[in-house]
């Protein structure tokens, strides 16, 4: 089986949120920049599978040099090879046109890609790239098992789980759940060795009409600081949670 | 040329969201002049949207849609937009609707920005705010495709009634069986009354309360406020709760009305998931825990004699209101 897990190289969750260029971009200066959270649950059960039933590996990233590290990571995690098209990822359309490309030219059967990314949130390009080649797509999917061409998964839906079974080629929206936390691969000595001499090619994008743009940030509005009630006054936190914020 | 909603149903019924939808709707459709057109799958009595604005409903009633199919149901939104001549389509952001949105954006060539918190900022250009950075930021986005797609963000509008004439119509979409590639074999339900994503209140617990022998008084909390429980990161990891209750980056988000955390410190990925609630209530014994940062009111003391004094007073409380 050929797995294509998409990586997003996103801003570490602790990591200060400012902008720059009148709000137009998003600050990069000291950020640490990682594997999005969601992506990395993919990765690992893909090794799974690769492991487990000799499936390789590729990982693709659309995005500029800056994030080679990140693809250099997932390659030291064990993905066997790695993809980065060459642009700036400007709307979640035109990334998932850019995968599907890929998906085509490497005749990929199983695509992970994390459900949401930490930054922009945008939650829609695993069902794009799904949407654009025609392929079976799951969302949310919190466990996943193939034998040959059969497919058995579990979605997670707004109040408990749907047992599916479906066909490769398959796209799905990975979140944890498909594997667990602590089962997480992390890259070790001889990963990192390795990863160094494994292929990262670049790609040059296709054309894509753009459909969406985001043109500016903007900061949450500072918070006021908390109110505090004394432990022996739970009547005025009741009477506040009534009677000024109304939400009983 | 109308606003089309997708107007979902659960055994029947409709969902709150699709009420928040219409709102929305209809105050976008008398800014622009037009109407507000509801595509509603196997659902019992439609009259109820007409409380929100709806002015038409497309009634699809199909065995083959008995069940959810991000696919199938794709297709009756995107025949449902060309049967209408709708330019803009507006969909909720439950698990189901977030499945279906990027088939149906592809399927019409449509922008489509997701996370949307509140009325566009403009129509000409047509620019939306949504949330970014998990909850850290809102970004503005500008769709200039023909055909436009919003998801409404969970709990950012609003409810607001609005008589209409309601007209219904019965629409019969076609639906292949290539719509059926992802086949539902089985459903369980969490045993929860209430879902962490339906959810008004959530009342969640993390390791301050020592082991999972202690959740009594948080599950009784939940029932008196009528909420669903949920916990942090670490407390699941543990198996104290199961998984389906952690709430963070990693576990589900929640935008609840209200949101109580107690013996939760509050690390940042926990807030990122939770910090699209509208009030948060923090109770921990460390006045120092980055929670209370974040927080509305809070509580600096031992969730042992807390919750337990909570529930009593919020019995009362309840009793006489």
């Amino acid at each position: 089986m050929k797995i294509l897990v998409c990586i997003s190289h996103v801003p570490d969750t602790t990591s200060k949120i400012n902008f720059t260029n009148s709000d137009s971009q998003f600050d990069t200066n000291g950020v640490q920049f990682v594997i999005n959270p969601n992506d990395e649950f993919g990765l690992t059960r893909a090794i799974w599978f690769q492991e487990q039933q000799g499936a390789t590996i590729t990982v693709v990233n659309v995005g500029g040099a800056e994030t080679e590290p990140t693809l250099r990571k997932a390659l030291a995690i064990g993905a066997n090879d790695a993809i980065r098209v060459n642009a700036n990822p400007t709307d979640g359309f035109f990334v998932a046109k850019q995968i599907a490309e890929v998906v085509k030219n490497g005749a990929y059967d199983l695509v992970i890609a994390g459900k949401e990314s930490l930054d922009y949130n945008g939650g829609m390009v695993p069902g794009m790239i799904a949407g654009i080649l025609g392929y079976n797509f799951l969302n949310s999917c919190i466990d996943l098992k193939v034998d040959g061409t059969t497919v058995k998964a579990i979605r997670e839906i707004d109040g408990g789980k749907e047992t599916i079974s479906t066909a490769l080629p398959l796209i799905i929206g990975g979140q944890k759940g498909l594997v667990e936390e602590k089962d997480l691969r992390i890259p070790n000595m001889r990963g990192i060795m390795t990863a160094r001499t494994k292929t990262l090619t670049v790609v040059e994008p296709i054309d894509v009409a753009i459909n969406t743009k985001a043109v500016k940030f903007e900061k949450l509005a500072p918070k006021s600081a908390v109110k505090l009630v004394s432990a022996d006054n739970i009547d005025e936190l009741i009477n506040l949670l009534h009677n000024e914020a109304k939400v009983i | 040329m109308s606003i089309l909603i997708y107007a979902e149903s659960a055994e029947g019924k409709f969902k709150k969201v699709a009420f928040e939808l219409a709102s929305y709707a209809k105050k976008i459709a008398e800014t622009l002049g037009t109407t507000v057109t509801a595509v509603v799958i196997n659902s019992g009595d439609i009259s109820e949207l007409s409380k929100y604005g709806v002015d038409k409903v497309l009634k699809v009633a199909n065995d083959k849609l008995s069940g959810f199919s991000a696919k199938a149901y794709s297709d009756v939104i995107k025949q449902a937009a060309q049967k209408e001549n709708a330019k803009l389509i507006l969909l909720s952001s439950t698990t189901d609707s977030i499945y279906l949105a990027p088939l149906v954006a592809v399927s019409l060539e449509a922008g489509f920005a997701s996370n949307v918190v509140g009325l566009p900022l403009s129509t000409s250009p047509f620019q939306v705010k949504r949330n970014a950075f998990s909850n850290k930021a809102f970004n503005i986005t500008e769709i200039s495709s023909d055909i436009k797609i919003i998801g409404l963000a969970k709990n950012s509008y609003g409810i607001f009634e609005s008589a209409s004439n309601l007209s219904e119509e019965d629409f019969n979409p076609t639906i292949g069986d290539n719509d059926f590639g992802i086949q539902v074999e089985s459903i369980e339900k969490g045993s929860g009354k209430v879902s962490i994503a339906d959810a008004d209140i959530v009342v969640s617990a993390g390791r301050g309360l020592k082991g999972p022998e202690n959740w009594g008084m948080i599950e009784e909390l939940a029932e008196v406020l009528g909420a669903a429980t949920a916990c942090s990161k670490p407390v699941s990891d543990l198996d104290w709760r199961p998984h389906s209750e952690h709430v963070g980056q990693t576990g589900k988000p929640v935008a609840a009305n209200l949101y109580v955390a107690i013996g939760i410190s509050g690390a940042i990925q926990h807030i990122a998931g939770i910090n699209s609630s509208k009030v948060k209530v923090v109770v921990n014994t460390d006045p120092e825990a980055p929670f209370f940062k974040v927080a509305d009111y809070g509580i600096v003391g031992d969730a042992f004699e807390v919750v337990p004094k909570l529930i009593e007073k919020l019995k009362a409380f309840k009793a006489q209101n």
